[in-house]
């Protein structure tokens, strides 16, 4: 079975964004960036797939600007086999991007697509359940584990209550939360062998699909900011406070 | 005037809190429509009839509904869609997994987690873990937005007159099966409702040390409990205590953060609290850039000297 892993350069997660002072958007110039967190912990669990003999081939996807070859490197570096990188300048949205790997999926045809479950940037939290959607499939979201057993997944997925398992007909869709896994650092001989992994560039012409957005950034701003209030010096005092919040 | 259709959150039993933000901000679109689908759920339609400004409930009673499959649910949904205008859901974890699916089906750009509406087709949404507020206009035709729940007023569960009318669909896709549940049973207040939290984090060592210093604090105060990601990440309780980004958002009237550094992530879900109380060893800890209050202590010293004291 083939895994189809997308993933995303964003912001590194570290850093504290900051907003572009004419309210365009966030300040992205000499900032780091990395793989979004989610899409490694999704590389992570389809190379545990691989190497529990799961999965046969693992090919990363990334729709991004060409810098985002980085990203697709860092994926081949900790395991992936091949990448695609489809190259635009623009930013894709959710649903552009979702129509792209559907694409991408009727050439793979694979058996999991294991996405993470938001972006770190736009906080959207849409492109597996709208790929599930476009492909015709059943979504595991949220999984906190996944084990593939015949022709079907069982995904266990973190819900507001607690937890929740759910089984799907493969070919499926998984999105990742934080407790999945915990991805792999690349070692420096797979850093260098990445480096002659295949990596093909496309276009979204390529796959016919027009990324025009769907909405219009009007403006962005800083939330509205607190203030640092004020220290208390021992616990009597906090009491005190707490007593003219009214909750003591 | 604008038709929405607002999906109820509920158990098959009780609407869930989470509804009614949605409902008020679908009210500031248009007519309210909403889509009660589970299976033995007719009590949840008589009561979701009752909250103030309903028109429609659609009762969609079926066993393949019963646990929210987005398989079986959004299909029904885009049915509905034909005659209404926006789709509106709670951000909750169901509203997150149905939500694109419907939008996908549709060929619409969802907005997830809207703030506020700022006109027909123009919200205000957080980005970069709540970092950057854009304000964003759809272009089409129809609107698909999950709502922030901590953003908008809680719609009255009481003085609507709507109707009920019962519907057919929701046929089983074929694509997935409930096998189970692990939900928490807990007997204080919901996170996402309670008047008080108060979160521990890494600090609290483990399970154990953690029931021992925060639920004496948080049943003095009727609070509810949350955590860190670190703190839930080892273990010390579940998933469902998380609050930030990737967790839960929370907006209490106080937020006690015991033993919390303060990440971008944390604070992406609890900087909305009306106080913000910060309990931390390190006084240099950026939670204390947010606290109303802080407290510079050792808290296996200060929580219990503080749940002695109230
Ligand atoms: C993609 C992504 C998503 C994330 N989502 C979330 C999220 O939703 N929610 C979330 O919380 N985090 C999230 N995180 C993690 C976040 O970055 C931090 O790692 C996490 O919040 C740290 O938890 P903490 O404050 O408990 O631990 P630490 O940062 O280790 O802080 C522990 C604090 O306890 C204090 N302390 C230690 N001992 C004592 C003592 N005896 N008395 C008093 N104080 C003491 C220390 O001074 C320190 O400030 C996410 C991270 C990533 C990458």
């Amino acid at each position: 079975m083939k895994i189809l892993v997308p993933v995303k350069r964003v912001i590194d997660y570290n850093v504290k964004p900051r907003v572009k002072a004419d309210g365009t958007g966030v300040d992205l110039a000499n900032v780091k960036m990395s793989m979004n967190p989610f899409d490694e912990i999704a590389v992570e669990e389809a190379i545990r797939l691989k190497e529990k003999g799961v999965a046969t081939e693992i090919v990363a996807v990334s729709v991004g600007p060409a810098k985002a070859q980085e990203t697709l490197r860092t994926a081949l570096a900790m395991g992936a086999d091949r990448a695609i990188l489809v190259q635009t300048d623009d930013e894709v949205e959710p649903l552009a991007v979702a129509k792209i790997l559907k694409a991408i999926a009727e050439v793979e045809q694979p058996g999991l697509v294991i996405l993470g479950k938001q972006a770190i940037d736009d906080d959207s939290n849409q492109t597996g359940q709208m790929l599930a959607a476009l492909m015709g499939c059943p979504q595991g979201t949220f999984a906190s584990a996944v084990a593939v057993d015949g022709d079907a997944v069982t995904v266990t997925r973190e819900v507001d209550g607690g937890l929740e398992t759910v089984k799907l007909a493969l070919p499926a869709i998984v999105t990742t939360d934080l407790r999945l896994n915990e991805p792999r650092y690349a070692s420096l001989p797979n850093i260098m062998k990445a480096k002659s992994k295949p990596l093909a560039t496309k276009s979204p012409a390529d796959y016919g699909v027009d990324t025009a957005p769907r909405l219009k950034t009007l403006k962005v701003s800083e939330p509205p900011v607190r203030s640092a209030g004020i220290k208390v010096a021992d616990v009597d005092a906090l009491v005190a406070k707490l007593k003219e919040l009214g909750i003591a | 005037m604008a038709k929405t259709l607002v999906w109820v959150e509920h158990d098959n039993t009780q609407v869930k809190d989470a509804t009614l933000a949605a409902v008020t901000a679908a009210s500031q679109l248009g007519e309210v429509h909403l889509l009660v689908a589970g299976s033995g759920c007719a009590a949840v339609a008589e009561s979701a009839a009752k909250i103030a400004g309903v028109g429609k409930v659609h009762l969609a009673d079926n066993a393949t509904l019963k646990d929210a499959l987005p398989e079986n649910v959004a299909p029904l949904i885009v049915e509905f869609m034909g005659h209404h205008d926006a789709f509106v859901a709670p951000a909750t974890s169901n509203g997150k997994n149905i939500a694109p699916r419907v939008a996908a089906l549709l060929d619409v750009m969802q907005l997830s987690d809207v703030l506020s509406v700022e006109g027909p087709k123009t919200f205000t949404r957080p980005t970069y873990a709540g970092n950057a507020i854009a304000t964003v206009e759809s272009s089409d035709a129809k609107l698909v937005i999950t709502v922030r729940g901590t953003a908008f007023a809680k719609a009255k569960t009481s003085g609507g007159s709507g109707t009920v009318e019962a519907v057919s669909g929701g046929a089983d896709a074929g694509l997935s099966s409930f096998v189970g549940a692990e939900i928490a049973k807990n007997e204080r207040p919901e996170l996402t409702s309670a008047k008080i939290i108060v979160s521990g984090g890494r600090a609290l060592k483990d399970a154990d040390t953690f029931q021992q210093v925060i639920f004496p604090l948080a049943d003095k105060l009727g609070a509810g409990v949350g955590a860190s990601r670190a703190a839930v990440d080892a273990g010390y309780v579940p998933n469902d205590y998380q609050v930030g980004q990737t967790g839960k958002i929370v907006a209490p009237e106080v937020y006690i953060a015991v033993g919390i550094s303060g990440a971008i992530q944390h604070l992406a879900g609890m900087k909305d609290s009306k106080t913000i109380i910060a309990i931390n060893k390190d006084e240099d800890a950026p939670i204390f850039q947010v606290a109303d209050i802080g407290l510079v202590a050792d808290l296996f010293n200060a929580v219990p000297e503080l749940t002695g004291k109230l």
